[in-house]
């Protein structure tokens, strides 16, 4: 039980690299073409009309909040986005490219990666190993130099186990890397779930609520979290959350949906001020 | 029996020093010399261990010194110190004493308000800090300390759209002391050459149960007399190690993880984060450990927890193994002579139960343990030397170098705090008062010398403490001395003894005892959230939150079981036997440092809690059997907010003694 055999020798001089001193996305780009294109969308299920002609644009380095009453079709519209279903009419387009057809994986391995509104962890898997599966279709290699565990499967190992170990900095959950994620809370869950869609390194993250049935400090930790990626990894954000106070402090635009129609997109303050949305959403205002 | 002892005369240091290694970045100079490739500290992050050998822990101190240089720091000048523990801020307190400056370290969970006081009080001009969540505090309170002039940061994450100009990476600040240094070589050598053994070393602030916090200013001389004193008497050599995880404003800290390194040139090292302190504690597996009794407790309740929740025959076999170690611990405590039967059991345990668990706990390497601070529970002390860990008790406080009294090796005891320290005179005053002289003792508070005369006479320090020695030499601490009181008919009552007792119950995790004056004594509790918790689960009681756990009728039978075993334990005590707790309270909300009610060492602060809570303190005297409550609750980030609760009272047994 010695510690750490050999000791890793850190430069003198280097203080702390942070996930901060990597090389980063430009926020510049947030003026260029935008990252997705969601055009006149529709989807059917049977008789009914989950999404009709629904089109958004989300741009680079933004975070886009998703809302609308409950049966409105968020859910629906992440699941076209992320390839889970095809669209019935309308096109999809990420850079530029059309890939309105393309099954889930392959939308994956272009860089959109998503969490769930269940927790949908591999429960018996510790943390650890629930984030290296994020890091799977960014691994390369022979299945027989991976059974060794030589090589340049060795060396691939260690740098993704690496990128795994910022990101468990970054969200802080050293505490709970070799724990079951069955076991843990259901807060701690929904960030373990974010870091394995972070490990895909996505240009795009698809959060379904991500803040749904946590109390206030859980809430504000997963807001300062969302923040933090946008901010250091520069990742494009799209979610959908029920707590106005949340969509109102991180979003920089709201898309609202009701009965499967864009009844509104902009700025928060111009959204919550929209009389269809009030109507629809917030309720009525008597006064 | 004597009044004033003094220790083992003829092993100790006295006041002279050798003027080549009579501070601090002195000494860690002549380590990074003598053995610059032994690790010096390690951190872990990313998962990993990075260790900084003696050569690194100089270079980097000599670089931020230099880039303090560089901003205009100028001797005598503050900085204060707020984090967690982290080689960084280690290093930041030995620049800052190299370049003639005192190291200001602030407990890192302290509000605004707080941290403003002190930044105030001791004129900090810099400030060496964490991360984001110390830098936001910091910006906060910054307008209201104008002497606060640059603040360094060393974890740069969601810092980077903040223009503050006062801010600074570390990075950055060592970047400023690499070019300062190229242009002024010799700089660091110099200042550092300057320093003498009395300088101020460091100035910590104590939180004080009653009014605001005082600094107390100890010497290079204070802090590196006791730290060597101790180290000859216990043995402790260059291959220590430690791990640095209580805060690094409380002198404990300061003296285990900074100055005895320093002096020996012992391995400090720092956990990933508070929450994996006990993980990385087994991985590091520390020979030389320092915990205050809940950290101990918290512990042994987790051991227990698991145990309760193993498969029948594991659990069954650690039960019975665990109950030999507790006789033999008792008896050899007891000075008794251990049967052999129970000789060889133990021999049997340590293969089957007493290794693995230790192991298992990271405590397997350990030559020396500490508690200190409260008064350890019998089970819990027992418990641990039962392991065959060298736990033993220790004595001191701030202003005496953090060390007064240390029990001896093959002398240990349950009820007492052991003789004094080489170097260390105590003496118990007329009035039953623990007063002590010996070279550690502290320079003066800082700005208050009001303070310092009414603490120091002659030399002489008032613990404040009540105490006497037993007939061995060994101190044994009673109360503090204001807080020993008597009930309303001149019954002796001393509430400190009976919360400890009563938090020597897992369940309880502080408590609050009230009979001054009063017609008999009465008890505030706080259960401790986790261990009922997992009490209620076993038993499928359902609960919402702590508040309605705290309230259930079975918790209240529970807690009432707790508190008739402290009752009846009072019978052995002739003097407090009729001081038994006749009706408690179980507290609807936790009591918290954010709010005031204890300090940010765990101390009751108990005018506060008997102003703040005097509803329920009357409904305790009324004939009451439930009362309803609104406590206000200060939330980590300063804001406040409401709790209202319905609050149960119970009745507790009370014992009378058997007729003989």
């Amino acid at each position: 039980m010695s510690p750490a055999g050999d000791p890793v020798r850190v430069p003198a001089g280097a203080t702390r690299p942070g996930p901060a001193a990597g090389p980063r996305p430009e926020p510049a780009a947030r003026d260029g073409p935008p990252l997705l294109e969601v055009d006149g969308v529709s989807v059917r299920f049977g008789a009914v009309q989950a999404l009709s002609r629904v089109s958004l644009e989300i741009r680079r380095g933004e975070i886009v909040a998703i809302i609308g009453p409950n049966g409105a079709g968020k859910t629906t519209l992440l699941n076209v986005i992320s390839g889970f279903y095809h669209p019935w009419e309308g096109r999809i387009r990420l850079e530029g490219k059309d890939r309105t057809r393309l099954p889930a994986h392959a939308v994956a391995a272009l860089g959109v990666a998503r969490t769930f509104q269940n927790v949908a962890l591999f429960k018996g898997m510790t943390v650890l190993d629930n984030i290296m599966t994020g890091r799977v279709l960014r691994m390369r290699g022979s299945f027989l130099l991976e059974g060794l565990y030589w090589g340049p499967a060795r060396r691939q190992e260690l740098a993704h186990r690496a990128f795994v170990e910022r990101l468990i900095d970054f969200l802080e959950i050293q505490a709970v890397r070799k724990t079951p994620a069955g076991r843990l809370p259901y807060g701690l869950q929904k960030r373990v779930e974010l870091a394995r869609a972070l490990a895909a390194e996505p240009t795009l993250l698809l959060l379904d609520e991500p803040m749904a049935g946590m109390n206030v400090e859980e809430k504000e930790d997963m807001c300062r979290f969302i923040l933090d990626v946008n901010d250091e990894f520069g990742t494009t954000i799209a979610l959908i959350e029920h707590d106005m106070s949340v969509v109102m402090d991180i979003s920089e635009r709201v898309a609202v949906l009701d009965y499967g129609r864009k009844i509104a997109d902009g700025p928060p303050e111009a959204v919550r001020k929209d009389p269809a949305v009030i109507a629809a959403y917030l309720g009525v205002a008597r006064d | 029996m004597s009044d004033a002892r003094r220790a083992g005369a003829a092993a100790h240091e006295g006041g002279t020093l050798d003027p080549r290694l009579d501070t601090f970045p002195k000494l860690a100079q002549a380590n990074a010399a003598r053995f610059p490739d032994k690790v010096a500290i390690r951190e872990k992050d990313y998962g990993v261990w990075q260790a900084y050998t003696w050569r690194d822990y100089v270079e980097q101190s000599r670089l931020i010194a230099l880039g303090l240089a560089a901003l205009g720091f100028r001797r005598g000048d503050k900085t204060a110190i707020v984090g967690d523990n982290r080689p960084q801020l280690y290093w930041a307190m030995l620049a800052t004493q190299a370049l003639g400056g005192v190291p200001v370290p602030l407990y890192q969970d302290s509000i605004e308000r707080e941290m403003e006081f002190i930044l105030e009080h001791a004129e900090a001009r810099f400030a060496v800090v964490e991360d984001q969540e110390q830098v936001d505090k910091l910006l906060q309170v910054k307008a209201r300390c104008p002497r606060l002039e640059r603040i360094v940061y060393d974890d740069p994450r969601g810092l980077r759209h903040y223009r503050d100009d006062c801010l600074l990476s570390l990075a950055e600040l060592q970047e400023l002391g690499r070019r300062f240094g190229a242009q002024h070589p010799g700089w660091f050598e110099q200042e550092v050459a300057r320093g003498t053994s009395d300088d101020v070393a460091i100035i910590c602030y104590t939180s004080g149960t009653t009014g605001q916090p005082k600094g107390t200013m100890l010497s290079h001389r204070n802090l590196i007399v006791t730290g060597r004193n101790a180290i000859s008497q216990e043995g402790l050599r260059a291959t220590e190690e430690v791990v640095a995880y209580l805060p690094m404003a409380w002198i404990g800290d300061h003296m285990f993880s900074f100055a005895q390194s320093i002096l020996t040139g012992f391995t400090v090292n720092c956990p990933e984060s508070s929450a994996t302190v006990l993980q990385d504690l087994r991985e590091i597996g520390p020979t030389y450990f320092f915990a205050p009794p809940t950290i101990y407790q918290t512990v042994l309740t987790a051991v227990m927890i698991r145990i309760d929740d193993a498969a029948p025959p594991k659990r069954r076999l650690v039960r019975a193994f665990l109950e030999v170690a507790r006789r033999v611990a008792q008896r050899r405590l007891g000075r008794a002579r251990v049967p052999l039967t129970d000789r060889l059991l133990y021999a049997l345990g340590r293969v089957l139960v007493y290794g693995p668990l230790k192991d298992n706990l990271g405590l397997n390497r350990i030559r020396v343990a500490y508690t200190a601070g409260e008064a350890i529970g019998p089970e819990l002390f027992e418990f641990y030397r039962a392991l065959g860990i060298n736990l033993k008790q220790l004595y001191g406080m701030t202003e005496s170098s953090a060390l007064i009294c240390i029990q001896r090796d093959d002398d240990v005891r349950l009820d007492t705090v052991g003789p004094p320290l080489a170097g260390v005179e105590v003496r118990v005053s007329e009035s039953g008062e623990v007063l002590y002289r010996s070279p550690g003792v502290f320079v003066g508070y800082y700005k208050n010398p009001e303070a310092t005369r009414r603490t120091m006479e002659d030399g002489w320090v008032h613990s404040g403490d009540a105490g006497f020695f037993d007939k061995d030499g060994h101190l044994r601490i009673i109360d503090r001395a204001r807080d020993v009181g008597r009930l309303a008919d001149g019954t002796l009552f001393a509430p400190k003894y009976l919360e400890n007792k009563l938090k020597f119950s897992p369940y309880v995790r502080e408590a609050v005892c009230i009979g001054q004056d009063r017609p008999y004594v009465a008890a505030l509790v706080n259960i401790n959230a986790l261990a009922v918790g997992s009490w209620a689960e076993r038993r499928g009681l359902a609960y919402t939150s702590y508040t309605d756990l705290a309230q259930k009728p079975e918790v209240y039978e529970l807690i009432r079981q707790e508190v008739n075993r402290v009752n009846r334990s009072l019978l052995e005590e002739p003097r407090l036997r009729n001081a038994q707790i006749r009706r408690f309270l179980l507290l609807h909300k936790e009591l918290d440092p954010d709010d005031q009610e204890i300090t940010r060492s765990r101390k009751l602060r108990r005018a506060f809690i008997a102003d703040k809570y005097a509803a329920l303190v009357d409904a305790l005297y009324a004939e009451r059997d439930r009362v309803s409550v609104e406590a206000k609750v200060t939330y980590e980030d300063g804001r406040t907010g409401t709790v209202r609760a319905d609050v149960r009272i119970r009745e507790a047994d009370v014992f009378a003694a058997a007729t003989p």
